[in-house]
């Protein structure tokens, strides 16, 4: 599964994108944001305020409880400022 | 419904033609143009916008679809640039087209409020002195998207 960050959270974690392989009891945005930050430690730090961090899987903006089973590609940025 | 999600800079006046060119015998139609702020308190001299482009089509495209549905809008443009944009420069463009003007307008407003919000865009403002940062998300830009849901 491919990892997209953008925005500060991209420039925090120092790369734009992860290729992961998360066991599959990593169920959820949730489950796999709180992998990613035990995983390795500039995640940590960059996600350590999840609750800030929205998602999208496979090119659809999803919750936090929203499942990851069988996305290609999710996505995790901070909130929005287009217009 | 067009959706144009592009680097390159756009021609607002041109747009604006075109678009009332394909609007026949429609009432009213309304253009919100969004252009790169440099006010003499907060100087902005270079404005970056971060962008995922397949998502942001896509939400784009949803947002349409829900404006056209609920002004009855016959036809809606949004233009959205990212990349290393000049103060001045137009960002965006937002065009819609209805029978009557308050369609129109509530439209446009509606287009506006949700790409403010829910449209995977990132800006990074660049001072003449060359600091960078990071623009925040805004509790207002919040509060006027709620609005349309109340």
């Amino acid at each position: 599964m491919k990892v997209l960050y953008f925005a500060w959270l991209r420039e925090r974690l120092n790369r734009g994108e992860d290729d992961v392989d998360p066991p599959a009891e990593v169920a959820t945005v949730a489950d796999l944001i709180a992998w990613l930050a035990a995983n390795d430690e500039a995640a940590a730090l960059a996600m350590a305020n999840p609750k800030i961090i929205r998602a999208a899987v496979d090119t659809e903006i999803v919750p936090h409880d929203a499942p990851i089973a069988g996305a290609k590609v999710v996505a995790l940025f901070p909130p929005m400022t287009g217009g | 419904m067009n959706v144009r999600v592009e680097t390159a800079p756009f021609d607002p006046g041109a747009e604006t033609n075109a678009f009332l060119a394909a609007a026949e015998g429609a009432g009213a139609a309304v253009t919100f143009t969004g252009i790169v702020r440099s006010l003499p308190d907060q100087q902005v001299a270079i404005l970056t916008l971060e962008c995922y482009p397949e998502l942001a089509v896509n939400q784009i495209g949803k947002i349409i679809a829900e404006a056209t549905e609920r002004f009855r809008l016959l036809d809606a443009t949004v233009i959205h640039r990212y990349g290393q944009l000049k103060a001045g420069e137009p960002i965006m463009q937002v065009m819609t087209v209805a029978a009557h003007r308050q369609a129109a307008f509530e439209g446009a407003e509606f287009l506006m409020d949700y790409l403010k919000t829910d449209a995977p865009f990132w800006k990074k403002e660049q001072s003449p002195d060359g600091t960078e940062r990071w623009v925040e998300a805004k509790e207002q830009d919040d509060e006027a998207r709620e609005r349309w849901t109340r």
